[in-house]
């Protein structure tokens, strides 16, 4: 017997109607996250089994109120579906739907409905009908939308076989009907004419195509010239979207007349009581505020014992790689190049999970729309909008994926500014070089004998990083004209308890293109980076024999021998060149050639610095030496002057210059990605890097 | 003339025809119709944006936005 084909399958529906759960529902463990070609929106694939032979490869469209895009998301759904020569084309589509919402939903469905593609209705959080008071009469329904429907509840497993049967049904039956013929009603001879240009396609089809100006592969470049004729009149196809719009609403709310009813008197009023509490101008703020503590403390207190672990773990990784391999090239690349270069990366793992946790959290319940809610009029005056809060607190823990999170900001302005300053907020990778030079140039003392002087310098310079952030929103806000506009509106969604499975499901995919993402990157940066370090022109191979006649008659022990050989080998290395030709440049900020090494290292990627100071002091950077990197970098003397090198002045210029400088080539990349253009990312390092520049020339200055 | 701005928590009006021309189509679409009831739930602490309840739609929409859309007092 033949097996039948796999079915494709897309999820389409509105956000937060459950369609993620009823996707991991479907496809469990199966799932995996691909990209859509030439856009970053994640494509999320999952396989099922339907019956006992079929199978379907089901798709989770991104989130849509309707097919007419306004977002890069949203434009996926309309590609996806118009797209019929794709090879990811669906063969059966199941609409979800929130039955508390299900106008509004079924407005997408009638949408969807009249491309003729087999489809199911899926109207999911049945178990709450009796709470709110809702009937459905679904074989009525079932007649009216010449569909398949089935009532489900995704979080309770309830109709879960039921959907899978009815996409089998519906992928055999294969009839479809247009819902609404959008013809007659609005103008007879416009889509007359329209349909007439190609019979291949459903007119709905070549409505869609004019209207959003999305031309699939199946129309010829006739067609297509014929297709640009109906747009001429650009008011006129405004006109009738409207009407359209209005014409679906009003076939919709006969049907549902017929076969929906709620009972007000049962309805509760837990929403609008939370709202009361969580929307209060004394209370909205006192719990956002409360909530952004918790996620501070989290990040930046409790990740630390899973991170001290992997570091730990990683260094002892090098080590026996150390031991039990050869000396020579390939040991050096994989113990200084990529062990470093991949632990650099896991180590930020606990941090950015536990970001996401919170994110994924605060979305699922529904109160990231209140704190949307809340702060976009605090936001606008900045030229961002309250949907930017997210991502300048994502940028606390790593810019990438709070860059990817401005896509929820449907302004073009507002987004590009928040995606211009998020890199200004203290992400996790500055840390450590704050750490390490806060130690090593701030007294150890307490202030009005309470606060430690250094937890002060720390958090000053986290508040230092947001208003950089506001302010320079703020200017960018004068000076960017966009022409472009665009309105807000958010759905504030009903409140609910996050489901755990959903929550996990989301915290691991997200972190898991984290990793792999910017892990590419940083990865190949060190492995560059060591190379750059141990290699050099002529007089790098000499160094070994140079340091051993000069300290021929002195008496130094072999380490110490070993260490000046280092030390002489950096300077002489590739890397150690370029530190020495940009001397002169940063001079005036108080840093030697030393530093120069560390801040072209540190380009890439912050975090570098530590590790790279460490090879430039000769210690090697696990954990018990951290005390020695840090009394050699005291000690150390500055050659020309005489002075020490880390002064107060250098290192509160140094942590100036990290706290403002774009040293990241990860966040570059997704800019460039988001924005489509190189415009952005080299406007923030320029910008940045000036400001940088500046302010840290100023602070050398005042502190010498 | 009364639009969605000028309305007092908890009070509800009715969209108005003319109406139409003003709603950006995203918002028809969500059901921010002509005709339709709307109800002005909440009024964030710096008095905008404006939280409604439209067609059954719990939406947040900005103060410019909802004083453009005018309504009869029911």
């Amino acid at each position: 017997m033949d097996t039948p084909k796999s079915l494709k399958v897309a999820l389409i529906g509105n956000p937060n109607t459950g369609k993620t759960s009823l996707f991991n529902q479907l496809t469990g463990l199966t799932q995996k996250v691909g990209n859509y070609p030439g856009v970053t929106v994640d494509k999320k694939q999952g396989a099922c089994k339907l019956s006992n032979n079929r199978t379907a490869i089901i798709t989770d469209l991104p989130g849509t109120y309707s097919i007419n895009p306004t977002s890069v998301d949203e434009s996926i759904v309309l590609t996806s579906l118009l797209n019929t020569a794709d090879k990811d084309f669906p063969d059966v589509i199941v609409v979800v739907a929130d039955v508390e919402n299900l106008k509004r939903n079924l407005f997408l469905f009638s949408q969807v409905k009249d491309l003729e593609i087999p489809i199911v209705l899926a109207i999911n959080m049945s178990d709450q009908m009796k709470k709110k008071g809702i009937t459905i009469d679904v074989d009525t329904l079932k007649k009216e939308l010449q569909t398949e429907v089935v009532l489900i509840s995704a979080r309770k497993s309830i109709g879960i076989d039921e959907v899978k049967n009815a996409i089998e049904n519906c992928a055999e039956a294969a009839n479809t009907h247009p819902l609404c013929s959008i013809n007659h009603k609005i103008d007879g001879d416009y889509f007359k004419n329209l349909k007439e240009v190609s019979p291949n396609h459903t007119l709905y089809e070549l409505w869609l195509m004019i209207t959003q100006n999305n031309f699939p592969d199946s129309i010829t470049k006739e067609e297509k010239i014929k297709l640009l004729e109906f747009t001429q009149d650009v008011s006129k196809v405004r006109r009738y979207q409207h009407k359209e719009t209005i014409h679906r609403y009003q076939q919709i709310n006969e049907i549902l007349k017929r076969t929906y009813i709620v009972d007000r008197s049962k309805a509760n009023d837990t929403r609008a009581k939370l709202d009361k509490v969580f929307t209060h101008r004394i209370f909205g703020y006192v719990i956002f505020f409360g909530v952004l503590i918790l996620i501070f403390q989290s990040i930046f207190d409790w990740s630390t014992i899973p991170m001290d672990y992997i570091d730990a773990q990683f260094a002892n990784l090098s080590e026996f790689v150390t031991k039990q391999m050869n000396t020579g090239v390939l040991r050096d690349l994989i113990t200084d190049g990529i062990i470093p270069g991949v632990g650099g990366v896991i180590i930020f793992i606990p941090q950015i999970a536990i970001l996401f946790l919170f994110v994924a959290i605060l979305e699922e319940t529904g109160y990231m729309s209140r704190i949307v809610f809340l702060m976009d009029k605090i936001m606008r005056r900045y030229g961002m909008s309250g949907k930017s809060v997210i991502p300048l607190i994502s940028g606390t823990a790593c810019a990438i994926p709070a860059v990817m999170a401005t896509r929820t900001i449907s302004g073009w302005k507002e987004r590009l500014i928040t995606i211009l300053v998020t890199p200004f907020t203290t992400c996790s990778a500055r840390l450590p070089v704050y750490a390490i030079l806060i130690s090593l140039v701030i007294p150890d003392k307490k202030l009005f004998g309470y606060f430690s002087l250094q937890g002060f310098t720390l958090l000053s310079l986290y508040a230092l990083g947001f208003a950089t952030a506001i302010i320079s929103a703020f200017l960018l806000h004068k000076i960017v004209k966009v022409k472009r506009t665009s309105f807000f509106v958010a759905e504030m969604p009903n409140y609910k308890i996050p489901s755990i499975k959903n929550v996990a499901f989301d915290v691991v995919e997200k972190t898991k293109a984290f990793v792999f993402g910017a892990g590419k990157i940083i990865l190949a940066i060190s492995i560059i980076l060591w190379f750059l370090a141990s290699n050099g022109p002529e007089s790098y191979k000499n160094a070994e024999k140079s340091v051993i006649e000069n300290v021929a008659n002195k008496n130094l022990s072999a380490e110490e021998i070993q260490d000046k050989i280092a030390s002489l080998k950096l300077e002489k290395s590739y890397i150690g060149i370029m530190g020495k030709t940009i001397e002169p440049v940063i001079k005036p900020l108080g840093y030697d050639w030393k530093i120069g090494i560390a801040l072209i290292s540190s380009f890439a990627a912050r975090e570098v610095f530590v590790g790279t100071l460490a090879t430039i002091y000769s210690v090697e950077s696990d954990d018990e030496n951290v005390s020695t990197i840090k009394e050699r970098m005291r000690a150390e003397v500055n050659s020309e002057t005489g002075e020490k090198t880390f002064s107060l002045a250098v290192g509160m210029s140094l942590l100036i210059f990290y706290a403002f400088a774009m040293q990241c080539m990860g966040t570059l990349a997704v800019v460039k990605r988001e924005t489509k253009t190189w415009k952005w990312p080299i406007a923030q390092l320029v910008g940045m890097g000036a400001l940088a520049y500046i302010a840290s020339f100023i602070t050398f200055t005042i502190f010498s | 003339m009364d639009t969605i701005a000028t309305l007092v928590k908890g009070e509800i009006g009715i969209i108005s025809e003319e109406s139409l021309d003003v709603i950006p189509l995203k918002l028809l679409e969500m059901g921010c119709l002509p005709g339709v009831e709307v109800e002005l739930l909440q009024i964030a602490p710096l008095r905008d944006p404006l939280y409604i309840c439209v067609n059954g739609s719990h939406l947040a929409i900005r103060k410019e936005m909802a004083a453009q859309i005018k309504i009869i007092k029911s």
